[in-house]
């Protein structure tokens, strides 16, 4: 029997899943209910410093992209850091904390850029009783303009100073929360890890305009007919994620630094990807904004099945898709598939022969009756086909055997060969 | 309801009106499928896979592009929906709702091989044409006057179509009608729960808008005109006067009293400002197989008929009635006889009785048992088919149909033909508003020269 019980830079929690620093968890109300579902921690929505709290906007925060049957496939906000009062926040967290001892509660801080700030901060924050801070260098709005969140996150340099701070004011763990919104995510990762960081979180909001409203031509969430750009989540943004995280586990400066996960989880196996690809464990937002708290249940029932089934345990798990993840370079270019079409599965939409015809390499024949044939002398196995088929498995890509010809080319396959190989790469080692 | 609330007439022998209050009658007679709302279009557009070279614009006889339109649909834009459906299909508010589309376009649809439920196309192609039609103007613009004039025989779906395409040419049509009003089966042939509302009149309205038509109604051909001075007047004449005769059951007794053809049932139910002032039978029996059988028996349940039952003299599965349109009848109490044929009509005066004979559908055709049974009936319909009656000599018949060739050229240089009156294809709404079409574009050809457009 699998065991979801975790242990994250030495913070356990009855699961992997917790509940990221967002909307959902900015009271006591909501996290007691978070909580109460099942959730294995949250980490607190992110405390500024003492004094009169940030204000919000008064009309819409959120924008959003719809897939068919509008389901939420993207959530775009402009909602800032706690809008509330310092001491209601400490006090609720140390309330809940000391009701659910046995689960994660980390909190989330954004202060001015000075170590005075952050001394002070660490300071109110000792005696709640939390497991950890997180550091929000992530969020794209607002307080960027203020010179904090993705502000700081964007100058590796800055990440490094603040979290310097941190760990010299506080004995707390410390997690580091990224910001997609750079061209390298290693770099601020490899800041983070020489600050002393615990662990990084990724990834937080990127920057974005979900929609622009064509009758008073604003971008929406559109407040009194101006816009302004918003950080984007929700399952469009788990590719994204997929990769950041995959790059900072995979590089040599900041292999081994413990991840957080964050990006569009929305079911268990969206978690059991980014924990294969070295995520420690995972934080949850959009899905809990879209359907409740409830959906970590299901997140529960899933991974646990799926560990069972796979006869693994949760650490075997993290990081195991790691050692795959390898630059274009390295790719066996002696590795050839092609197309099948399962005709007892197909029920002859034609997309894909729209799709190959029009689009890619005109490797699908559409025969009389609607039936729809590969052609494996032109199907370069891009697997268009397989993408655009509404039938799960009706297409499928089959693996030639080492010595089978491909018709395509005429050639058999050979062996594992890659670019840096290949007669056609200028830069490519001589065999001898 | 209990007993005491039964109106007096409910259970009384004979052919009565007032077997139901005016609220049950209101009740039973409500829109059959009610339209969609936004939600649900929506929701229901979005199942549509935007198939490639898509089965279901093949399954239908107007070829009207359905992804299209219902991509247009999910994306906002239903009146564009509404054009693309037009441009293919001037009468595609009707045909959304009397289509068989079981049949036609959503009996293709692969979501049938996916998971066995369509995309409600139907549904989807009223919602959109319903909200482009209930605007003020008429979306079709007329191209410049041609000058040329076109003769019309017949209201129906085949003329209506045929004179809006020829109109939105810029040629003048004027249209002979023998009813009173226009519409023809739309206006007195299908059941009035189909098309509620008077929507069969709005739609003719709708479509005149385009102006260019003018109607004479009362103008039956043979009996008012004929076809020799359409001939001699108009540049072009498009025949489409549907089959006003109806087969006769050749059972011994058939003229008793209150043995009646279905149509004309169906006629009078919904020209009737009253539904409580029709008579209807208690034990009713319709003798036939087709969408008209499955019509009059319906309505006779929703009249109040208390026991109906349709013969049909083959096995089910030859039956014309689509088997949505089977499965409606049942379960509106309407029970479904199959392989028995009627041998007689008995009854003193009035019909009480009729018998029939079960039948053997083999290799060689049809035959009658000795095996007979007689069910109870003091009304009897017959829905057997129609015939062309009256078929001006000059033109030649196929199987009792004016003979055409390609888009509905008759034996005859000039003249058209299309709908029920014109062999070939199935009489359906759908399949008249494409011969009327695709014969406009023809007449347009030879007119005038162009090309001609296919669809829309």
């Amino acid at each position: 029997m699998a065991d979801l019980r975790s242990t994250f830079i030495g913070i356990k929690s009855p699961n992997p899943f917790w509940l990221a620093s967002a909307p959902p968890t900015d009271k006591e109300y909501n996290v007691r209910r978070a909580f109460q579902a099942g959730w294995g921690g949250v980490v607190w929505k992110t405390l500024g410093s003492e004094g009169p709290p940030v204000v919000n906007v008064n009309g819409p925060r959120y924008g959003v992209i719809h897939g068919p049957d509008r389901r939420v496939l993207g959530i775009n906000n402009i909602e800032l850091i706690t809008d509330r009062p310092l001491e209601v926040n400490l006090r609720e967290i140390k309330s809940v904390k000391r009701d659910y001892p046995d689960r994660a509660l980390i909190i989330s801080l954004m202060v001015p850029c000075d170590e005075d700030s952050w001394r002070d901060i660490l300071a109110r924050i000792e005696d709640t009783g939390a497991d950890g801070v997180e550091l929000n260098f992530g969020c794209p709005h607002g307080m960027a303009e203020r010179g904090m969140g993705s502000a700081v996150g964007q100058v590796p340099e800055y990440i490094e100073m603040v979290t310097r701070w941190v760990k010299k004011h506080s004995r707390m763990p410390c997690i580091v929360k990224l910001t997609p919104n750079i061209s390298d995510v290693r770099k601020p990762a490899e800041a983070a890890k020489r600050g002393g960081a615990d662990a990084v979180s990724l990834i937080n909001t990127i920057n974005s305009i979900t929609s622009v409203d064509l009758d008073l031509f604003a971008p929406q969430p559109t407040i009194d007919g101006k816009g302004s750009h918003g950080g984007y989540c929700g399952p469009a943004v788990k590719p994204i994620a997929l990769n950041m995280v995959a790059e900072i586990a995979r590089h040599p400066e900041t292999a081994g630094l413990p991840i957080s996960g964050i990006g569009g989880i929305t079911t268990w196996r969206d978690a059991a990807e980014f924990m294969a690809l070295g995520a420690g464990n995972v934080q949850v937002c959009t899905a809990a904004m879209t359907y409740g708290f409830k959906v970590v249940q299901e997140m529960i029932t899933g991974l646990h099945d799926y560990l069972d089934s796979h006869q693994m345990q949760l650490s075997d798990l993290i990081g195991r898709a790691t050692p795959n993840v390898t630059d274009w370079q390295h790719l066996n270019l002696n590795y050839v598939t092609k197309a099948v079409i399962d005709q007892e599965a197909c029920i002859s939409c034609g997309r894909c022969y729209a799709a190959c015809e029009d689009t890619s390499h005109q490797a699908i024949a559409m025969k009389p009756g609607r039936v729809f044939e590969v052609i494996e002398e032109e199907c370069v196995a891009c697997n268009l086909c397989v993408d655009v088929c509404p039938v799960e498995d009706c297409i499928t890509m089959r693996e030639l055997e080492l010595g089978e010809i491909d018709t395509r080319t005429g050639l058999p396959r050979a062996g594992y060969a890659n670019w840096t190989q290949h007669p056609n790469n200028p830069m490519a080692r001589a065999a001898e | 309801m209990s007993q005491a609330e039964l109106p007096p007439m409910r259970l009384a022998p004979g052919v009565v009106p007032g077997r139901l209050t005016p609220d049950q009658l209101a009740a039973n007679f409500v829109d059959v499928a009610p339209p969609l709302d936004r939600h649900e279009a929506r929701i229901a557009a979005d199942r549509c896979y935007f198939c490639h070279d898509a089965p279901c614009i093949t399954a239908c006889p107007t070829s009207i592009d359905i992804p299209l339109f219902i991509r247009q649909i999910s994306t906002g834009t239903p009146d564009a929906a509404a054009m693309t459906i037009f441009h293919a299909n001037i009468l595609g508010g009707m045909c959304a709702r009397v289509c068989p589309t079981e049949q036609l376009c959503e009996g293709a649809c692969v979501r049938m091989e996916a998971e066995g439920q369509p995309v409600e196309i139907g549904a989807l192609q009223r919602y959109a044409t319903d909200g482009l039609m209930a605007q003020d103007a008429h979306p079709f613009r007329r191209a410049a006057a041609t000058g040329k004039r076109v003769a019309v025989v017949g209201a129906g779906p085949a003329g209506l179509a045929a004179a809006h395409r020829l109109a939105a040419k810029g040629h003048e049509v004027t249209i002979f009608e023998a009813r009173p009003k226009p519409g023809g089966l739309n206006e007195y042939g299908i059941a009035s729960y189909k098309a509620v509302d008077g929507f069969a009149q709005a739609e003719v309205d709708w479509l005149m808008g385009i102006g260019g038509i003018t109607l004479r109604h009362d103008q039956a051909l043979g009996r008012d005109i004929t076809l020799e001075a359409l001939q001699a007047e108009y540049d072009a004449v498009f025949l489409g006067m549907g089959l006003g005769g109806v087969n006769a059951l050749r059972a011994t007794g058939e003229d008793r009293t209150h043995v009646l053809d279905a149509v004309s049932f169906i006629r009078d139910l919904r020209q009737a400002s009253d539904l409580g002032t029709l008579p209807v039978g208690r034990d009713v029996v319709v003798i036939g197989g087709g969408m008209t059988a499955v019509d009059a028996a319906v309505q006779a349940r929703l009249l109040g008929a208390e026991n109906v039952s349709i013969v049909y003299r083959r096995g089910q599965d030859r039956m014309g009635a689509s088997r949505h349109e089977q499965d409606h009848a049942t379960a509106s109490g309407v029970r479904l006889i199959c392989n028995a044929a009627p041998v007689a009509v008995h009854g003193n005066g009035a019909v009480t009785e009729v018998e029939f004979a079960y039948t053997v559908d083999g290799p060689g055709g049809l035959t009658l048992t000795e095996d007979r049974f007689r069910l109870k009936a003091d009304q009897v319909f017959r829905a057997i088919g129609q015939r062309l009656d009256g078929a001006p000599s000059a033109l030649a018949l196929e199987g009792g149909k004016i003979a055409v060739t390609g888009p509905g050229r008759t034996t005859l240089d000039g003249v058209w033909a299309g709908g029920d009156c014109a062999a070939g294809g199935d009489d359906l709404t759908v399949t008249a508003v494409a011969e009327g079409r695709d014969a406009a574009e023809d007449i347009d050809a030879r007119l005038t020269g162009r090309p001609v457009e296919i669809p829309g």
